[in-house]
């Protein structure tokens, strides 16, 4: 009975999300200008979901200190308070409120991994195409060195850098990016390669354009399909990735409130089957999943695939 | 026997009878109509003609015949009888064992429609063995006599390459005799030979039309082509647009066709402009002297090749494919360089990489397309396309830039207010192919190279096209070379002649001289090849040249 009890209760969610989803389109498409309404309305009910729950994420992220009931770090009370009207998810080994150091995380947690995606994908994107607009010995170098980087394993190599170059923001920005880039790099080469032996190419080539304009304006806007997608995937991967290495300490550093390390400060609860220390680790697959929601959306549109 | 062939054929019992029929296809989420009501009957051992330009609802009314729609396609209406059986009343597992068959499908494309993987042999077997129609011995040995007769070299071992490793012509002809592997009732053609040589193509027309009398096999054969269709068909059914503009038997539609529609696709063919008389003492605006090229390694691609291009002058380039036309176009827009020789424009020698040439060398030499769908950015607006090279040349901005791309618009009889804001994806091929050629003259150039610019439009289309470019060239002092393989464009637009094989101009001159005999033996098969509106033509071709005399056999004798 229990596990039919379990599928109940998930269906009940499933149906409220999709509900909550259809709701938000509708308000959409109420508040956009025309074309804009029109655009949304194709949103199926998982992406307008998801388009939500970014939303209230970004909301969050912006205005965490009017959002937040307490400082960041601020230590208010005994450690691991149980779940008050107060302290709405109690409070972590050194007494610091859960609910407003979650809220704390997700400007972040988000906002660096918003970053770190952003800058892999300028470097990656316009490295990739480059390659292959290039192609010959250019190509081989960069496509080398993409392997030989590629071959070392993410997460060892990242701790290995961050080690070497101390655990400042912005060196793990910069380490993330560029271990990040390398997979860009690869999928912009491969999709890049395909459109540079089209026609329009080589007529743009003939015109005398630079290679600044067919990167942008010729194989960019041709390539933004797989490349969106990517960037949703990636966002996801790395936000991971962040969670991880402050998991091990390696990542944003204390008092910096952060969904992973609240995790790791809170994992002693577990055994005492108190869920708070899950629900970061929840947070992190919400916006996961939201993210592949609304990018699986654009990249159906975006194709152009008929059901 | 499984099928029922015991029965004596019989010429006059009817086959294929379609009544009414209606199909929609999914676009944007409506059901749009492709087929509005059309019959089709059609005799045993009968070979009808199905002609119309591309969307007239050919290729689909052609699958329906086997009772099969495309994904997104439905017969909403009508009925289709095979051999007394209800085509759209059987179940799926009955269509099954009915296809491949006792109704076969050539498709256009042998080289796509080929699994790269099996050999050719193996592929010709599986439709017999799966309907249990023969054993797999009795299937090869099957195999090896229709290879024969189709003329294929080495029967025996033929079937025992890879599609690859065989010629385009020779691959089509593999997939005819797939075909007939299980001797089906009926063979449905989709424009077979379109995508061949002109060479090549005799071979296969001549290979299928003895085949299907041979067997008394019905074929509905597609084509554009009226004059292919001329030679294979007994009838011929015009088709616009999803309604049936007229039927009647071979002779009869082409001598007194009835209707507007189908008098003019038969008019297309006898546009040509004037030759101009020759020109002598001026500097040519191009000149290739000399030129060998080949790309990295290979071996040389153009062996020595020399002609020059005058001003407002027309020089078709003909040759099959491989002969080297469009290596010499690279040649001359600066994408290859030569290992010997130059090109020089207005008498001054040329760079040879584009990438060495100066602004106004690259502005002067423009190029237009085959593909009009993979020559234009997909992602930018008709206004982007055109006036990113006025205002790149000519430095125009604004306002006179906006006033620019509405003329260039104007000039390719394309109404701006209504095309400037549209993306390529949003206009039809000849519209593209329009849009192509404002780019190149958005440039101000003085000489274009039109590469197989009407090979992939319907004929009315081209036509349209032609026209276009014969205005532009006198109003704009152009001149073009032309690449191309097909000689009725060369008689519409050409004032000189260039014939490629292998990389070497076999023969050049005048229009009017090239088309008069004596030829070079190239250049006479080139031209016999190219099939006429008049349904004994190739009949005629076969009784005086000989079987062995045609396509790549008669090329591989000039070796």
């Amino acid at each position: 009975m229990t596990f039919l009890k379990v599928l109940f209760w998930l269906l009940v969610v499933i149906a409220i999300a999709l509900f909550t989803g259809w709701l938000f389109r509708q308000l959409l498409v109420r508040i956009s200008s025309a074309p804009m309404a029109k655009f949304i309305k194709t949103a199926p009910l998982t992406a307008g979901f998801g388009l939500l729950v970014i939303t209230i994420y970004i909301i969050c992220a912006v205005f965490a200190p009017f959002i937040a009931p307490f400082e960041e770090a601020a230590i208010l009370t005994s450690s691991y308070e149980p779940w008050t009207s107060t302290y709405l998810l109690g409070t972590d080994n050194l007494g610091r409120d859960v609910f407003s150091r979650l809220i704390y995380g997700a400007r972040n947690t988000v906002g660096i991994a918003f970053l770190i995606t952003a800058l892999a994908f300028l470097v990656g994107t316009t490295a990739g195409i480059y390659a292959a607009l290039k192609g010959g010995l250019i190509d081989q170098v960069m496509s080398r060195l993409v392997d030989v980087l590629m071959a070392i394993p993410s997460l060892i190599f990242s701790l290995l850098m961050l080690t070497i170059f101390g655990t400042s923001v912005i060196s793990l920005v910069l380490v993330i990016a560029a271990i990040d880039s390398t997979r860009v790099f690869r999928l912009a080469r491969s999709v890049a390669v395909n459109i540079v032996q089209l026609d329009y190419i080589e007529a743009a080539k003939l015109r005398g354009e630079k290679t600044s304009y067919l990167i942008s304006r010729e194989i960019l806007p041709n390539a933004m399909a797989p490349l969106a997608a990517e960037f949703g995937l990636r966002f996801c991967f790395v936000f991971l990735m962040i969670s991880a290495l402050s998991f091990m300490g390696l990542g944003l550093q204390p008092p910096t409130a952060d969904w992973g390390s609240m995790v790791r400060d809170n994992a002693d609860l577990i055994s005492f089957g108190d869920i708070t220390p899950l629900i970061p680790a929840g947070a992190i697959a919400l916006l996961t999943i939201a993210v592949n929601f609304v990018v699986d959306w654009l990249l159906h549109r975006a194709s152009g695939l008929k059901d | 026997m499984t099928t029922g062939k015991g029965a004596e054929p019989n010429n006059a019992e009817t086959l294929l009878t379609m009544r009414n029929v209606h199909i929609k296809g999914l676009s944007d989420e409506t059901w749009v109509d492709i087929i509005n009501g059309v019959d089709l009957d059609l005799n045993r051992g009968e070979v009808l003609g199905l002609i119309g330009e591309s969307g007239a609802g050919k290729s689909t009314l052609g699958l329906a015949a086997m009772g099969f729609c495309r994904d997104g396609c439905k017969i909403t209406e009508g009925s289709i009888i095979f051999d007394g059986l209800d085509l759209l009343a059987q179940s799926k597992e009955e269509l099954r064992k009915l296809r491949g068959r006792r109704i076969a499908y050539v498709a256009q494309s042998a080289a796509a429609s080929f699994n790269p993987a099996h050999k050719l042999i193996d592929q010709f077997c599986e439709s017999p063995l799966k309907h249990d129609v023969m054993q797999k011995s009795e299937a090869v040995s099957y195999a090896i006599d229709l290879y024969g007769q189709m003329n294929l070299p080495e029967p025996e071992i033929f079937g025992y390459r890879y599609s690859h490793e065989v010629s385009g012509g020779q691959l089509q002809r593999a997939m005819t005799a797939m075909a007939l592997a299980c001797r089906p009732d009926l063979i449905i053609f989709d424009e077979p030979t379109t995508a061949l040589d002109v060479t090549t193509q005799i071979e296969v027309l001549a290979a299928i039309r003895d085949i299907v009398k041979q067997f008394n096999t019905a074929a509905i054969y597609i084509s554009h082509d009226l004059a292919v269709v001329a030679q294979m068909a007994d009838k011929i059914k015009v088709l616009l647009k999803g309604d049936e503009v007229e039927q009647a038997d071979t002779a009869t539609m082409l001598d007194n066709p009835q209707q507007e529609y189908t008098k003019s696709l038969w008019a297309v063919r006898k546009y040509a402009r004037a030759e101009q008389a020759p020109v002598t003492g001026q500097v040519p605006v191009i000149e290739i002297e000399n030129v060998t090229a080949g790309y990295t390694k290979a071996a040389d691609i153009l062996k020595d090749v020399t002609f020059a291009i005058h001003k407002r002058r027309t020089v078709a380039v003909v040759g099959e494919s491989g002969s080297g036309k469009s290596t010499t176009a690279r040649v001359i827009t600066g994408l290859l360089s030569p290992r010997k020789g130059c090109v020089k424009f207005a008498g001054s020698e040329l760079p040879a990489s584009y990438q060495a040439r100066s602004r106004d060398q690259l502005r002067h030499i423009q190029m237009i397309y085959q593909m009009a769908d993979t020559a234009l950015n997909p992602k930018l607006r008709i206004r982007d396309l055109i006036a990113r090279p006025a205002n790149m040349y000519l430095g125009l901005n604004g306002k006179a830039l906006e006033e620019r791309v509405r003329e260039l618009l104007r000039m390719i009889e394309m109404e701006p207010d209504q095309y400037i804001d549209r993306l390529p994806s949003e206009l039809s091929g000849g519209q593209k192919q329009r849009i192509g050629i404002a780019r190149a003259i958005a440039a101000e150039p003085s000489f274009i190279i039109c590469d197989e610019v009407t090979s992939a439009l319907d004929q009315l289309v081209a036509e349209g096209i032609l026209k276009l470019l014969d205005r532009l060239q006198s109003e704009l002092d152009l001149s073009y070379m032309f690449i191309t393989h097909d000689l009725a464009t060369v008689r519409a637009i050409a004032d000189e002649v260039v014939v490629m094989k292998d990389g070497v101009v076999v023969e050049q001159g005048q229009k009017t001289e090239m088309f008069t005999p004596p030829h070079h033996p190239y250049t006479e098969l080139l031209l016999g090849s190219v099939p006429e509106m008049d349904p004994k033509w190739l009949d005629r071709l076969l009784e005086s040249r000989g079987a062995d005399n045609i396509g790549d056999a008669a090329i591989a004798k000039m070796r």
